[in-house]
């Protein structure tokens, strides 16, 4: 944006992102760390924070992590501290929150981004691991409610904080990192990747600069944004909110600022904001983690084909268009896939991406077999079906589990190829038809599509339209 | 039978001369006697504990001992969670909790086969040196009811001193088992850190606090470490190191044992009855053997003031949790969250108990945190050195544990600084995570109990309780407090 001298603004972002990590217990206790669960049903006495419990650390908590540093490039802290942050809230049984402040697990990494075909490399902080806290229900409205309710069971859920460096300057660059971010975690099967259900947060540090310039504009902070495109929106918003209060001579004052989707607006939450003092220091129930580097080098060979270098292979592999390796690699199982229908059959690599991204709920789902797919592509490419044919022979096969060829001919559902077959219902359409003959034979090129139809509907769609057209233009003169 | 030793009962027990509901009752009625006079317990369990000992009786007949304190009567301090069992932690804050669990250390005398008799009265949340900061009101010392006990376990040396259990465990932040152990005439032993599991037990100031028996004799102080010591993996702060025979350490004696006697430690401020005492136990170890070295120590002065940065500042955060939301004391009548939190803990705690938090908050706020806290671990880490250093030349440290016998009931409780130096010599322990005990050595004219402070090495109970026992063998004194009941 600039103003009417010109002068040109840009913005700086970076992003905060708390992902939950899939272990089956929580960080702290042996309690199931499972959403969905009757309130205060996933808890005991070291979660709620009872008088005398101690806290023991997950193993597998620190093992997703330390795949996560892996992963996006940081250094593992072969010595971590866990910290207590002090503050009073009903839904923080403790009355802190056991997390990592001075001594985080691991620093210093990125990740490769594309945006707009170039790739960007955004810096990652660091990466450290923390407890959730419980949730509060309000009976009736928020404000004046006149009982709330705690639900502790996603107490000591283990989160894992990643913090990137301000490396981002537009909207699309967010977007782009936090959904790679999300895939990575995702391949790595450390979190879920669910906005909705929150198993991945996001909170946004914003600023905007004139352009050229080095130092930083006064941030704020924005919260409440669950889902990818929410964030987007939500930046896009306050980038131009603040290159306008700029722009007008105010002030950028430094707060918290929450989302309102509905709205589409960012809205201060001051006034509710405390100076807090949370006195972090070391948890003294806890002792340091350790991470060595013979455990590290273990977990390294645990690490998959991440989608930056997914993409990269099956665009130079298959030579399918980037947008494509892209689609295919926002889930391993997807790009799986793909890779095992082209293995299946080796015909158009395109065309299979293509039947792949059409029914990628269902390959999710894992109700398609590479077959299938292979299957229909090699008798599209062979003539064998038509395009209307195979996507119908796929619902079938996904309703009846049935191999697609049995169906293919149980249903007579072969495409009629064969010139020598068609002639005589080419000749009979003509024959029936003289004066569309006589219109097309004087220049009215248009009525071949008419006379292809006549022929699909004298086969009840079986013929394939491109030896038909030949057919009738051969037959038609 | 109240005067035999925990050791005695226990085989009693065993070779069926006596049952434990014999010895329950006997103690249980002698609770209902003496506790009027000196407030040890808070909660006696009459009920619960004769159908324990019918139980153990049982299972004797049938030929099952389910460890060494089979059929024993114990009690343990009210600072140990025990399942549906108010635990108070002497707080007004707590005074009506029932834990959904058992602590460690429980679980652990019950399937050694004790029988609880109750939960002895503290100094609320372990803060205090005298048993009178307790919502349950003052305890009193049994060898001179106008004294004070010493404290926080104050309930517990007590209770032991008096006759009303064979033995009780207690907890030591500071010197709270040695100091009341050595002003109640009785043995304590503050373990190393790791020793003993903390799962269970209301943490005061989690790096510091440590559980241990107090017991008449030395042997029976071994008996109940070796049930209560050893790894946990509940608390990952306890140390998965092998539990030696503790029992057959106390028959080891100090012969070639080098005693290092710290000058720090025998400077001003030292009673001189406490002197007298102190020295006649050193003399008793060096005619069995022992050798006397003099050592220093040189951080010595600052671990008082290390203590009060680094406790306070933990409890402000442990203590944090009693807010009134989910169990103990809740305000009534406040209007909205923050009045109902704050006056919760404004009407739940006592004035220690605020004093320290506050001092600890202040200690780790944003902008003080590195001039208090940080400098205070730096001190710790010194301090530690100097211990490790002089283990390098003596097996064990001699020291008096208070450095006065106890004083009268409300003399210090309006000075705290003057309270707070009755834990001079016992601090420096938990500040080094290293072990310590407190063995009666003598009477003062007034006929009060001194007491001798051993520290040791990391894991080296067994010096400690082999010298302790030496002590307690050469010189003879009365065990149980003449009290009329």
């Amino acid at each position: 944006m600039r103003d009417n001298q010109g002068m040109e603004f840009e913005a700086v972002i970076g992003l905060e992102v708390h992902a939950q990590l899939a272990t089956e217990s929580k960080i702290f206790c042996a309690c199931p760390a499972a959403f969905g669960a009757p309130p205060n049903e996933n808890t005991c006495p070291v979660c709620t924070g009872m008088p005398g419990v101690l806290p023991v650390l997950n193993r597998r908590v620190v093992e997703f992590a330390v795949r996560t540093a892996l992963a996006t490039s940081c250094k593992v802290r072969e010595k971590s501290v866990l910290a207590r942050k002090n503050y009073f809230y009903p839904d923080l049984p403790k009355a802190y929150q056991i997390s990592q402040y001075e001594m985080p697990l691991a620093v210093s990494g990125h990740i490769d981004i594309e945006v707009e075909g170039e790739t960007r490399r955004i810096g990652i902080t660091r990466i450290h691991l923390e407890e959730d806290a419980g949730k509060l229900v309000h009976a009736g409205a928020f404000a004046g409610a006149q009982t709330s309710l705690a639900d502790l069971n996603r107490c000591s859920v283990p989160l894992m904080e990643i913090v990137s460096e301000p490396d981002m300057r537009t909207p699309e660059e967010g977007g782009a990192y936090l959904r790679r971010l999300r895939d990575i975690l995702v391949y790595l099967e450390v979190c879920d990747g669910n906005m909705e259900e929150g198993s991945f947060r996001c909170d946004a540090n914003v600023s905007v600069r004139p352009k050229g310039q080095k130092e930083f504009g006064i941030r704020a902070e924005l919260k409440n944004m669950n889902s990818f495109r929410n964030v987007e929106k939500a930046l896009e918003y306050e980038i131009r909110r603040q290159t306008e209060v700029t722009l007008d001579g105010g002030t950028i004052v430094q707060e918290t600022r929450l989302w309102d989707a509905d709205a589409g607006v960012t809205v201060s939450m001051r006034g509710k904001e405390e100076a807090h003092d949370y006195r972090y220091f070391p948890d003294p129930d806890l002792l340091p983690i350790h991470v060595d580097q013979a455990w590290v080098e273990e977990l390294e060979k645990t690490i998959p084909e991440l989608p930056g270098e997914k993409v990269a292979r099956l665009v130079s592999r298959y030579g399918i268009p980037r947008y494509d390796a892209e689609l295919l690699s926002s889930s391993r199982r997807l790009a799986d896939f793909f890779e095992a229908s082209v293995a299946a059959f080796g015909g158009n690599p395109k065309v299979t991406a293509n039947e792949c991204i059409q029914w990628k709920d269902v390959v999710a789902a894992g109700k398609l077999s590479p077959e299938t797919i292979a299957h229909v592509v090699e008798d599209r490419e062979t003539g064998k079906v038509s395009a209307t044919a195979s996507r119908k022979l796929v619902e079938l096969a996904i309703e009846t589990g049935k191999p697609v060829r049995q169906l293919r001919d149980e249903k007579g559902l072969t495409q009629v190829s064969n010139a020598r077959a068609l002639e005589a219902i080419v000749d009979k359409v003509i024959a029936c038809n003289p004066k569309e003959v006589e219109s097309y034979r004087g220049g009215k090129a248009g009525l071949l599509s008419f006379f292809v139809g006549q022929v699909m509907k004298e086969t009840r769609g079986k013929a394939n339209p491109r030896v038909v057209q030949e057919v009738l233009k051969a037959k038609l003169g | 039978m109240h005067e035999w030793t925990l050791l005695d009962a226990a085989k009693a027990v065993r070779d069926k001369e006596i049952s434990s509901r014999e010895l329950t009752r006997a103690l249980l009625s002698r609770i209902e006697r003496i506790n009027p006079k000196i407030n040890a317990y808070v909660t006696v369990l009459p009920e619960a504990a004769m159908r324990e000992a019918a139980a153990r009786d049982e299972e004797i007949a049938r030929g099952i001992v389910r460890g060494p304190l089979h059929g024993v009567p114990v009690a343990i301090k009210d600072i140990f969670c025990t399942k549906g069992i108010r635990t108070t932690c002497a707080s007004r804050i707590l005074k009506d909790f029932d834990p959904p669990y058992d602590a460690t250390v429980v679980e652990r005398i019950r399937s050694a086969g004790a029988v609880l008799l109750g939960k002895q009265n503290m100094d609320e949340f372990a803060m205090g040196s005298s048993t009178e900061m307790s919502c349950f009101g003052p305890v009193l010392n049994p060898w001179a009811t106008d004294r004070i006990p010493g404290g926080s376990s104050g309930g517990t040396a007590a209770a032991v001193a008096a006759g009303t259990c064979f033995a009780g465990v207690g907890t030591d932040t500071g010197g709270s088992i040695r100091q009341p152990a050595s002003l109640c005439g009785v043995v304590g032993m503050k373990p190393t850190y790791g020793r003993v599991s903390r799962y269970g037990m209301i943490a005061f100031a989690s790096s510091l606090d440590q559980g241990g028996p107090i017991a008449r004799t030395v042997p029976d102080a071994a008996a109940v470490l070796s049930v209560i010591a050893g790894y946990d993996r509940r608390d990952s702060t306890s140390v998965d190191v092998p539990v030696p025979d503790y029992v057959a350490a106390t028959e080891r004696g100090v012969k070639g044992m080098r005693v290092g006697l710290p000058r720090e430690y025998f400077a001003e401020g030292v009673d001189d009855s406490v002197r007298t005492a102190v020295t006649k136990a050193l003399t008793s170890l060096i005619s069995l053997g022992a050798e006397a070295v003099e050592i220093s120590l040189p951080h010595t002065g600052y671990a008082l003031s290390t203590y009060y940065i680094i406790a306070p500042a933990e409890a402000s955060s442990n203590l944090a949790r009693y807010d009134g939301v989910r169990y103990g004391y809740r305000a009534a009548g406040a209007k909205g969250l923050i009045e109902m939190m704050s006056r919760t803990r404004a009407e739940g705690f006592g004035e220690e108990v605020k004093r320290r938090v506050m001092i600890g908050t202040y200690a780790l706020s944003a902008g003080y945190y590195d001039a208090y806290y940080g400098k205070a671990q730096k001190v710790r880490t010194l301090l530690r050195r100097d211990f490790n250093e002089a283990f390098d030349h003596v097996d064990v440290i001699l020291t008096p544990t208070a450095p006065t016998p106890a004083f009268r009931v409300g003399e210090k409780v309006d000075d705290p600084l003057t309270m707070y130096l009755s834990d001079i010599y016992t601090i420096p322990a938990n500040l080094a995570g290293i072990p310590g005990i407190s063995v009666p050595c003598g009477m003062s004219p007034d006929g009060l109990p001194i007491g001798a402070q051993l520290l040791g090495k990391h894991f080296d109970e067994e010096s400690l309780l082999a010298a302790a026992a030496v002590i307690e063998r050469e010189i003879p004194l009365p065990r149980v407090a003449p009290l009329e009941g």
